[in-house]
Formats: structure tokens, C-alpha cells, sequence
């Protein structure tokens, strides 16, 4: 590779052709900070808070997006820089609401901590009018609240990334704002509720619609009984909140802490994980024997069902009639769980513990309420239930590892990595290829979905069939899948979308991480590291191989795809307009 | 300024869908080309409503948000029709000077609509204009092409009720 040698306050500094001053500063541990630049998906210099001195330039150049060159003299920190980067923080606050203190990102706010790092102290430095916007929640997802928006333009971008591109900047100058067309509420366009939006904020203008006092009011009602269960990834990633490394698989103290929190009951969602396994591979089996719509594909992830309903109503009956692992969960605590112990499914309320900001619109569409009630009736992201832990005074890093409980906590490998691109695909392929074959796989790893790429593909011969498979993740990258699928010239027979880009690790509810982490960090990567090491280790590693889900089948559903499993376990879909 | 979108309902003809789908039809597949779509249809519609701003974005493969985007961007599109009379005041250097400011707060008072804007029974549309070369009249408004100058605001209501009542 073509080096670059240039100096960064007089540090000499050898760099790849064509990176950034940003890209170079970093190999040499300087840090410089930013605001609108996301790699790949936001370079646009608009925000001008990465500006250094170039000897020899003419004015401040912006480091995200200036390309260093052979002898290039870089300074990062003089007081040029400095009082640049504060007049435009000042410049920033003073459209800002300001109130901090009632600000779900208080804490953990970019332009919070950059104020505090640049001295920025007389935040009425420019007092003069204000744009004041209405909030917009009508979304089941999402608030958005445009005082606290600072026009850096991440969200529209991960909305193109996401390829629904339904947030952008309307009208121009002071008035210019970020909403929809026709300045229609989130509710009434072709949002899919990913959430991705909201992790990319740098600060409170955009945060999940909070239902933890919907879940403390539950609990603190004698009547009720209050069932957790947490999805795959948070347990690898609800550590992140309270200050632990990336990749820290938190399961003992996120099961003691949700006791802790006055929940009845501490589920696994892997145990339904591993349900929609046995569901998923029959209907695929059934499929591929009975010449049904292939390619079949995945339907667990929300956001990608309403992606799907939204952009591609004609590829609907390729999708899979399998619930989410969260709505199959509700359906079974409901009935054979309500059954076994006794109780009045309406007495029980179902809290999902979710990676996912689409989560809260899945749980209340039409055909999720198998057995009169709400299959679950909330669904909080892993940013409410962090906040839930803190303001209960839960110290969570000295909580001891505690169990789920059963028989709803025993899952297998399989289900656990769902929660990383291509974990579904692997957790299907082990049960479909042994219900196929009657043969035991010799081994379980399918290695060639595993990773964080956008679209994988592979082929495997199963018996006298080769079955071509592909996991996607990202809904950019599932376009391309998808496109090939409407042409007919897709070449595949089973096909697993996430909506969010490395799959549920990296969802719209997951803890909300720094640019500076995103840039720079493999994010997905190191919280679906923390997923293979539990399936790794894992003492039962197939779906059908654990023992609470035979004992369901054999007490209560028969067989996978039986009346019963259909009436509880799967789901019906439906075209919705791109515009309103 | 914020641009106002209209509730006056769409009545787009056959004849126009086919003149838009054509210009579509010429441009689609190179998505720089926005710009001109959207002017041409401002040229056939008089402004661009959700219906057409939906019918570019299908047709151009961009998202409709962009579009929307652009056109509250530039000044050169409107979000409303054009009304059966239409005001321009102008705001040019003379006319300004000579109180242009205080006729169109007049017009702007009496139709209860902003600059870019139609009233709710399609009669009336209003815009602020760039210097219309009646420099000698300064202050000027016009109404579709009957010209008016040295106007004082008294002298506003009676004229928009000519119209009214026409």
C-alpha cells in the first residue's frame, strides 16, 4: 500500500494514500473530535468542529474529509483550533434547548461533552431568537424533538442507510429542519421503526418512546404477573451501560438484576429463539418438498417485515409466517405457561427486553395476539431497561451471575446467536440439515454466514439437494437481495434479513455508543463475538435438541406446523402504501 | 421563510399526467436530472403538490422526502397554486423605498395568506416580486397583467374587492 508521510504537531506520521488528517491523527493517538461525520455514510464536513491548521493552507481545514498529502504539517490543538471549535459549539447551543437536566442523553450527549472539553461556559453567547418545533411521537417507536437537533444530518443518513430515506433537511437557512415530506408526522410515512436514527443522535433530539413506567407500574401492582424475558443480544451489550468493555457477555447479573427490579419471572427469549427454529425449518422443509414460494425468507426481525410490507409487497409470500422469537414467546407464556401454572392469561403482563426499537410497533400489530390478549404487552429496548437498573439503584457490576428461570430460561447455542447477522441461518441450517438428512452434523459451525459483511452466501449439499443461502443484514444490502428476488433470478433457497446492519447487536435499542466508537471500532463485530463464545460453549447447540422445547411440543403443540403451533406461533402480513 | 402547503384538493387533468410522465420518461435513469423534472412540472401544474412530487419520485426512483427536500429549498417552487387572481407586489429597490413593505402587509392582512400562498377557495394567490420595470409608479403591484401603482394601503381593499366581486 502507497504511503503518505506527513506530521501531526510535529509528530511524524506514516499513513495510507487517500485517508483523512481524521484517519492519520488516530494512528498516531490523537483524537479530533467531531460531530456530523459518520464513515462512509456522513463525510460532509458541514459541522466544522474537526477543524485544524494545515501549514500553508489558507483557513482552517475540516480533518474529516481533508485528504493528507506528502509533507503536510498538521496542527490539531493550537489556539487557532481551539477557538474555532468554541465559537462554533457557542454558534450550536445558541438554537439549542439547553436544558440538560431533563435530557434523556444528559450523560451521554456529544455535543455535552465537547461543550464541557472546549470550556464552553456562557451558553447565552448568542442569545437571539429560536426555532421551536413541536415534538413528534406519533410513531410506536420513537420521539422526535427537533429543539434539541443540531443539524448534523446522521440520522437522514442512516436513514438512506436503512434505504428508507423518509427523514431529510426541509426548507433552507435558520428555518431549515429535519422531518419528512410534507412535514407528514413519522407515523404517516414508510418509516420501518429500525431506530438506527436514534443510535446515530449525538444528542436528545431523537431517543425511544419510553414504557418503563408502563413495565414499574406493573410490577408495583399486586395483581399482576410480570414476566421478563430478555432478547439474544442484550446480553451482550446491556454491560455497556454501566462502563464494561464491548463484547461482555452480562447474562448472570442482567437475570439478577431484573430480579432485583421485582420481575416474577426472568425468561430467555433464546428458548423461543430456538421455537422459531423448529417452526422456521419445518416451513422450509415443507417448502422445498411441497414446491412452495421460495426463496423462503427469515421474518424475526420487525423492522425487516415492514421494510418488506412497505417496499416489496410482492415478495410478502416469500416471507416466513414464522412470529418473531418475541411475539412467539408472549403466545407461549400465555397459554401452555399460563396452563401449567394455573394462572389467568389476563393477569400476566409480558415484558420483552429488546435490542430493538421496532420491537414496540411489532407487539401491537394485527395477528399478534394469539390468545385474545397481546402476546406481549411491552417491549423495552436495552437503553430503558439500563436506565430501569440505574434509577432503582441497582449496582450492577457487583451484582453475583444469577440463572434464568425455567423451564422458559433453558436454551441452546443456536438461539443465542440469533442475535448476530447469519445466527438465524446457522441456528436453522443445524435443525433443517439434521430433520433432512436423519444424520448428526459432524459440525455445527456454518461458518460461512458468520461475520459482520452485509450480504453472505453460501451453498450447501444436504442429501441428493444443494441449498444456496444468503444472510443480509442492513436494508440497503437487502435491497440488492431483494431486487434479484422480484426479477426472478435469484438463485436462492433460503434467505435471513436483519434490518440493523451487523444484525440485533448493532439494533436501534441497543446502549448508543459515540461516533467516535463507530468510526473507529468494530462494533458488531465485538458484540457478536460475545454471542459465538456463549453458542461455543454452549452444552446443547441445536434448536431441537433442547429439552424445555420437546417437552413443549410433546405436552402441548404435537408437531412443528401443527394446527396448534400455527394458531399460536405464526402470523399473517399485508401491503402497506409507500405514501400516505 | 417556511412554505406553506396547500389543502386545496389536486386537479391534476389526464393531459397533464401524460405531459409529467413524458418529461419522467426522457430523464429517468439519470437521477441528476431532478432539478429540471421538477421545474418542468412547476411548468405544467403551476406548483407541486404531494400527487406530483409522489409521481416524480416513482418515476425517478428518488425518494420523495428528497424531493420535498429541494423543493422547500428553492425559492423558484411553489407548494401552492396559483389563484384564479394573482398578486405580486413588488419589492424591488424603488418600490421599497416608496413603502412597498406596508402594501403588501395589507394584502397579506386582508387575504389572511403569506407570500407563495393561495386562499382556501382558489380566488386569490399572493407573492412578493423582484422589480417589474414600473419604476416611475413605485409602489407597484400587479393582478394577472392589470398593473398598479402609487398605491397607498387604503387604496388595497377596494382594489382586491374589484376582483371579488368580478
Amino acid at each position: 500500500m502507497e504511503t503518505v508521510n506527513l506530521k501531526i504537531n510535529n509528530l511524524p506520521v506514516s499513513a495510507p494514500k487517500g485517508a483523512t488528517i481524521l484517519e492519520a491523527a488516530r494512528l498516531v493517538g490523537i483524537e479530533i473530535p467531531t460531530l456530523c461525520y459518520l464513515k462512509e455514510i456522513n463525510e460532509i464536513g458541514a459541522c466544522r468542529i474537526c477543524m485544524v491548521e494545515v501549514k500553508g493552507a489558507r483557513s482552517l481545514v475540516t480533518a474529516c474529509v481533508f485528504p493528507i498529502s506528502e509533507g503536510m504539517e498538521v496542527f490539531t490543538n493550537t489556539d487557532t483550533v481551539r477557538k474555532s471549535r468554541k465559537l462554533t459549539l457557542e454558534l450550536i447551543l445558541s438554537t439549542h434547548d439547553r436544558r440538560c437536566l431533563s435530557c434523556i442523553r444528559s450523560g451521554n450527549c456529544e455535543l455535552q461533552k465537547l461543550c464541557k472539553e472546549f470550556g464552553v461556559d456562557d451558553e447565552q453567547h448568542f442569545e437571539g431568537e429560536n426555532p421551536r418545533y413541536d415534538f413528534d411521537d406519533s410513531a410506536a417507536h420513537m420521539v422526535r424533538d427537533n429543539n434539541r437537533c443540531i443539524l448534523c444530518r446522521r440520522c437522514i443518513a442512516a436513514c438512506k442507510m436503512q434505504d428508507c430515506a423518509v427523514i431529510g433537511a426541509n426548507a433552507r437557512g435558520f428555518n431549515t429542519h429535519v422531518g419528512s415530506a410534507f412535514e407528514k408526522d413519522l407515523a404517516d410515512v414508510s418509516c420501518v421503526s429500525c431506530g438506527q436514527c436514534i443510535v446515530h443522535c449525538p444528542t436528545g433530539a431523537l431517543s425511544e418512546k419510553d414504557d418503563t413506567d408502563k413495565v414499574l407500574a406493573a410490577i408495583n401492582d399486586p395483581s399482576k404477573i410480570v414476566i421478563v424475558h430478555t432478547a439474544p443480544s442484550i446480553r451482550a451489550t446491556l454491560g455497556e451501560a454501566f462502563g464494561l468493555p464491548l463484547g461482555t457477555n452480562v447474562q448472570g447479573k442482567m437475570v439478577a438484576a431484573l430480579r432485583r427490579l421485582g420481575f416474577d419471572k426472568v425468561f430467555d427469549t433464546d428458548f423461543a429463539a430456538d421455537l422459531t427454529i423448529m417452526e422456521e425449518a419445518n416451513e422450509f422443509i415443507e417448502r422445498v418438498k411441497n414446491g412452495g414460494t421460495l426463496p423462503m425468507i427469515t421474518s424475526c426481525s420487525p423492522g425487516w417485515v415492514k421494510y418488506c410490507e412497505h417496499y416489496f409487497p410482492q415478495l410478502l409470500p416469500n416471507l416466513s409466517s414464522c412470529k418473531s422469537p418475541q411475539q412467539m414467546f408472549g403466545a407461549i407464556i400465555k397459554s401452555w405457561y399460563a396452563q401449567k401454572e394455573g394462572v389467568n392469561p389476563a393477569d400476566i403482563v409480558c415484558v420483552g427486553i429488546m435490542p430493538c426499537t421496532a420491537k414496540k410497533f411489532e407487539n401491537k400489530r394485527d395477528h399478534q395476539n394469539a390468545n385474545g390478549y397481546p402476546d406481549v404487552d411491552i417491549a423495552l429496548t436495552t437503553r430503558e431497561l439500563a436506565r430501569m437498573i440505574d434509577s432503582a439503584g441497582i449496582y450492577f457490576k457487583h451484582l453475583p451471575d444469577e440463572k434464568f428461570d425455567n423451564p422458559l430460561g433453558e436454551a441452546s447455542g443456536a438461539g443465542v446467536i440469533f442475535g448476530a447477522t447469519g445466527g438465524v441461518m446457522e441456528a436453522a441450517l443445524r435443525t433443517a440439515v439434521e430433520t433432512l438428512t436423519g444424520e448428526e452434523l459432524r459440525s455445527l459451525d456454518f461458518t460461512e454466514v458468520r461475520g459482520t459483511k452485509g450480504i453472505k452466501e453460501a451453498s450447501y449439499k444436504i442429501g441428493d439437494l444443494t441449498i444456496n443461502v444468503c444472510a443480509a443484514s442492513g436494508l440497503e444490502n437487502a435491497r440488492k437481495v431483494l431486487e434479484e428476488m422480484a426479477a426472478g433470478t435469484s438463485k436462492y433457497h433460503f434467505v435471513e434479513i436483519m434490518a440493523c446492519p451487523g444484525g440485533c447487536v448493532n439494533g436501534g435499542g441497543q446502549p448508543v455508543q459515540h461516533a467516535v466508537v463507530r468510526n473507529f471500532v468494530d462494533l458488531r463485530g465485538a458484540r457478536a463475538k460475545a454471542l459465538y463464545e456463549a453458542d461455543a460453549a454452549a452444552k446443547i447447540r441445536k434448536s431441537h435438541d433442547n429439552p424445555a422445547i420437546k417437552q413443549l411440543y410433546a405436552e402441548f403443540l404435537g408437531e412443528p406446523g401443527s394446527h396448534k403451533a400455527h394458531e399460536l406461533l405464526h402470523t399473517k402480513y399485508a401491503p402497506r402504501p409507500k405514501y400516505k | 421563510m417556511l412554505k406553506k402547503i396547500s389543502k386545496l384538493p389536486f386537479k391534476g387533468t389526464p393531459e397533464q399526467e401524460a405531459g409529467l410522465k413524458a418529461v419522467i420518461a426522457e430523464c429517468a435513469g439519470n437521477k441528476s436530472l431532478l432539478m429540471h423534472v421538477m421545474q418542468q412540472a412547476q411548468g405544467i401544474y403551476g406548483y407541486l403538490p404531494f400527487e406530483v412530487q409522489a409521481m416524480i419520485a416513482d418515476g425517478m426512483d428518488i425518494p420523495l422526502e428528497h424531493i420535498y427536500g429541494v423543493s422547500t429549498f428553492y425559492a423558484q417552487f411553489a407548494l401552492a397554486p396559483k389563484g384564479k387572481y394573482n398578486i405580486s407586489v413588488c419589492l424591488g429597490t424603488a418600490c421599497y423605498v416608496k413603502g412597498a413593505q406596508a402594501v403588501l402587509d395589507k394584502v397579506q392582512a386582508i387575504l389572511g395568506i403569506g407570500s407563495g400562498e393561495c386562499t382556501d377557495d382558489g380566488q386569490f394567490s399572493m407573492e412578493a416580486c423582484r422589480c417589474i420595470g414600473a419604476c416611475g409608479l413605485a409602489p407597484v403591484m400587479m393582478i394577472n397583467d392589470d398593473v398598479y401603482g402609487n398605491l397607498v394601503p387604503d387604496q388595497i381593499p377596494g382594489i382586491i374587492e374589484k376582483y371579488r366581486t368580478a
